[in-house]
């Protein structure tokens, strides 16, 4: 899949142009983040995710972009000395307000890792983990949701038979697939995908791209790769970022084929990172 | 191939020392002799205890000899328990006339019974002045009581002086009824435990709850007529029926009385014994491999299942073996919430910085401190200080005689606990360092709060470690002595911890310990040569039940970890 020519026609997407006044769903503004005091991550970074969209972000390793990823559902609070300053609007409520409640805002914004993280639990007990701290243990409504969560998954098919397996008996990619199911069981606003396919193979890749796409008519997706190709493929918008800076964000038509920047593309072209 | 000297992908065969040195071979060797040397002191010690502790059992043959020395000659029916060589230069030195002339002799240990007759029930004798040793099959073992085993031949067995049974008219019926009688006095030494234990005994503790209940209501200062009443009519019912099962008792003590049975020592002196004292009797050499067998089972159980008798040198250890398990229980259940709780703030909840390195560096050293240190700190602390406020609390009413301000069951507990609660913290750390921050930041990421995520997740998937932990807490506990002799081990307790009386768990009770029983049978003991066997058979136990207690909780974490397999793709 690295290899392909980058073919961004080839993938049935909706276009996006620079000036369509899409609505936004979460908005960054001069967003600095702090590990230790004095190493800054995140260089006032502002942009604006817009609704049921996949935003790629892309750039070298050690970039920022997990980091800025990991911004949006507060998972940087749980790093010792880390601060942020600025602001991210979710439905234009700040999150980093000192009143939010950090474990609402997480079942409203998603998020799969990069490696497969399932729970060593069954493929059901997984999936049926966020209702259940939620309070919800009734047994039709588990089933009714479960059972949706991985369609949605595009995972029901492989698994219905084995409920109550382990989920660690799953291979890499059908661990990755459960927990998207996982998290879109407790129905978020937002998906935060950090890098979700580099732990699998090609075909488990695909399969994970193919759900992407399918995903982001019910939720805005956010997704941090290193492979160019995918977000190229995947993504309506893509944000490039450089030594935790946003280079530049634009529509991924004309980021890949007409980037402003020098910096944007000489990455794209391959000449560093 | 041009090239002349090639390079050689074999084996250099140099056997050079530097070579062999550095081929890592030594180290290979190096190791595997520690692991032999290793396992082989394990083997050695288990078999020792099993050879000398359960060969204790096995009805051994019994001799009949004449010992001459230079001024009388004596008889002699006994058993052999251990054999030495002396030099002869030492016995002539003590005053021996030794007929041979060589550099050794040997000297046997006899068994020889019949204390009360005789004074020793052992007796070390020089193997040349034994002679004309035979092995009659009629001798006779009985074992008793009182005064140990009794030794020599049967005569007589007869009731209230009247004759039951002679052995010169027929050999046969007289050892039939011998048995029989055995068997009934047995039968009615049951019934006559069993009334005391159970029935008597739950009168006794009516009847002191009912003493207290006066006392408290005294102290109230609330005594009413109709309480008092109601007390008096309490107590003369438990009385009515001490009095009825006293005469019941009476009864069955009377049934016991008056039998006996004649017996000829070695020394063809004849005595009568009352039967009703006897536990068994039996003709080991006239046993066969089946009987032996059968007798050695019975001996056996009777180790595991019965009371001490004889000031502990005979008899069971069940008191012993039931005390050490139970206490070890509670041990575990007081030690493991509290080492997880523990772990769990000190590694999920504090920050991490020098204050909580302190903190592991002082618990990882209370693991260090010698236990009888602990053992003086719960007799100083729990005993005195928590039992002795308890007991001003709640228990006013048995003052001056303290209930919890005295060692027991439940301050050795809770002694072994504290001894404990490091090996349990550091292991229940370690396996919470080891939980992927993956899972961790998977719950998290599903909304869930970092106490759901610790009780979901965390805790069910450190739960192995914390079996390790708790493992290696029950191995140290089960063996530990020196501090249980200052919190609730006693030599001999008059009733298990467990019974039918209300509250069932009497943790205010002292109890026996095996660890303990070793030190006591083994040095204490009034008659260490009939303890010795005891000694290493009680060992062995106390090695065995530690091990079952370990696999137990072995078999319990591998269940978990199968099933909390760690993600490590």
């Amino acid at each position: 899949m690295q290899h392909h020519a980058i073919d961004i026609s080839a993938l049935n997407r909706s276009p996006v142009n620079s000036d369509d006044a899409a609505e936004n769903c979460l908005q960054v503004q001069g967003l600095q983040l702090f590990y230790n005091a004095d190493v800054q991550a995140l260089h006032d970074i502002s942009l604006n995710i817009q609704k049921k969209r996949v935003t790629a972000f892309i750039g070298p390793s050690g970039c920022g972009k997990s980091s800025l990823l990991r911004c949006f559902n507060r998972m940087n609070d749980l790093v010792d000395g880390c601060r942020i300053e600025g602001k991210i609007l979710l439905e234009q409520e700040n999150i980093y307000a000192p009143d939010v409640d950090v474990a609402g805002l997480r079942r409203r914004i998603g998020m799969v890792f990069q490696k497969p993280n399932p729970f060593p639990k069954s493929i059901y007990e997984n999936v049926a983990y966020g209702l259940r701290i939620q309070g919800i243990n009734k047994k039709r409504v588990l089933d009714e949701v479960v059972e949706k969560s991985l369609h949605s998954a595009a995972l029901w098919d492989e698994v219905k038979d084995r409920l109550d397996d382990s989920a660690l008996g799953l291979s890499g990619g059908q661990q990755q697939r459960l927990v998207i199911a996982r998290t879109i069981a407790v129905e978020p606003e937002v998906l935060l995908l950090d890098e979700p396919a580099s732990a699998l193979d090609p075909i488990s890749t695909l399969k994970i791209e193919e759900l992407i796409n399918e995903l982001k008519t019910r939720y805005t997706i956010i997704i941090v790769t290193h492979n160019m190709q995918q977000a190229a493929r995947v993504s309506d918008m893509t944000a490039f970022m450089y030594m935790g800076k946003m280079i530049e964000f634009d529509s991924t038509d004309k980021l890949f084929t007409n980037p402003a920047r020098k910096q944007t593309e000489d990455y794209i072209t391959g000449r560093y990172g | 191939m041009k090239n002349s000297s090639p390079q050689r992908l074999a084996k250099q065969t140099a056997a050079s020392p530097l070579h062999w040195l550095r081929s890592g071979e030594p180290m290979i060797w190096f190791n595997a002799a520690a692991v032999s040397i290793s396992l082989i002191a394990v083997v050695g010690l288990i078999g020792l205890l099993a050879v000398r502790g359960f060969g204790h059992f096995w009805p051994a043959a019994i001799l009949q000899g004449t010992l001459y020395s230079a001024e009388s000659s004596l008889s002699l029916i006994g058993e052999s328990v251990e054999q030495l060589e002396v030099s002869g230069q030492q016995l002539r030195e003590a005053g021996f006339t030794l007929k041979g002339d060589g550099p050794f002799f040997g000297r046997t240990l006899l068994k020889q019974g019949n204390r009360d007759f005789l004074g020793n029930d052992f007796v070390w004798i020089i193997d040349e002045q034994l002679e004309d040793i035979s092995y009659p099959p009629e001798v006779l073992l009985v074992e008793r009581l009182e005064w140990g085993n009794l030794y020599g031949f049967l005569r007589t067995v007869s009731r209230n002086g009247e004759l039951l049974a002679d052995l010169n008219e027929d050999a046969q019926a007289t050892w039939r009824i011998f048995q029989q009688e055995i068997d009934n006095s047995l039968a009615i030494r049951k019934e006559i435990h069993a009334l005391e234990r159970v029935e008597i005994g739950h009168i006794n503790h009516a009847l002191e709850r009912l003493r207290l209940r006066e006392r408290q209501a005294e102290l109230d200062g609330d005594m009413s007529p109709q309480l008092q009443e109601e007390l008096l009519s309490a107590r003369s019912e438990q009385n009515a029926q001490y009095k009825t099962l006293q005469a019941e008792l009476a009864v069955l003590y009377g049934s016991m009385e008056g039998i006996e049975y004649s017996v000829d020592l070695a020394n063809g002196q004849r005595v009568s014994l009352p039967l009703s004292k006897v536990v068994r009797a039996y003709r080991p050499n006239d046993m066969d491999i089946f009987d032996k067998s059968a007798m050695y089972l019975e001996r056996l159980w009777e180790f595991l299942s019965a009371e001490p008798r004889e000031a502990n040198t005979e008899g069971g250890v069940f008191p012993a073996i039931f005390g050490t398990v139970m206490m070890v229980l509670l041990m575990s259940i007081i030690v493991t919430p509290f080492g997880v709780v523990a772990a769990v703030y000190l590694r999920e909840y504090a920050r991490q910085g020098f204050v909580t390195q302190i903190i592991r560096v002082a618990v990882n050293n209370l693991a260090g401190v010698p236990s009888i240190v602990y053992g003086v700190f719960g007799l100083g602390f729990f005993v005195y200080f928590i039992g002795g406020e308890l007991d001003q609390v709640f228990f006013p009413a048995a003052l001056p005689s303290p209930t919890f301000g005295t060692p027991g069951l439940m301050w050795a507990s809770l002694t072994l606990a504290l001894l404990t609660l490091p090996v349990v913290i550091v292991a229940t750390e370690e396996g919470l360092a080891r939980i992927p921050r993956a899972v961790r930041e998977g719950s998290l990421a599903l909304g869930a709060t970092r106490a759901e995520t610790l009780w979901r997740i965390v805790l069910p998937m450190a739960s192995p470690a914390m079996m390790t932990g708790l493992i290696l807490a029950v191995a140290r506990a089960a063996g530990e002595v020196a501090p249980l002799m200052l919190v609730g081990v006693v030599k001999l307790a008059p009733a298990l911890p467990l019974d039918g009386n209300y509250p069932f768990i009497h943790l205010d009770q002292k109890f026996m310990h095996l660890g303990f029983h070793i030190y006591d049978v083994g040095f204490q003991s009034p008659n260490v040569e009939a303890a010795r066997p005891l000694v290493y058979a009680t060992a062995l136990l106390l090695v065995g039940l530690i091990a079952l207690l370990n696999l137990t909780a072995v078999a319990l974490r591998n269940r978990l970890r199968e099933h909390y397999k760690s993600l490590d793709n």
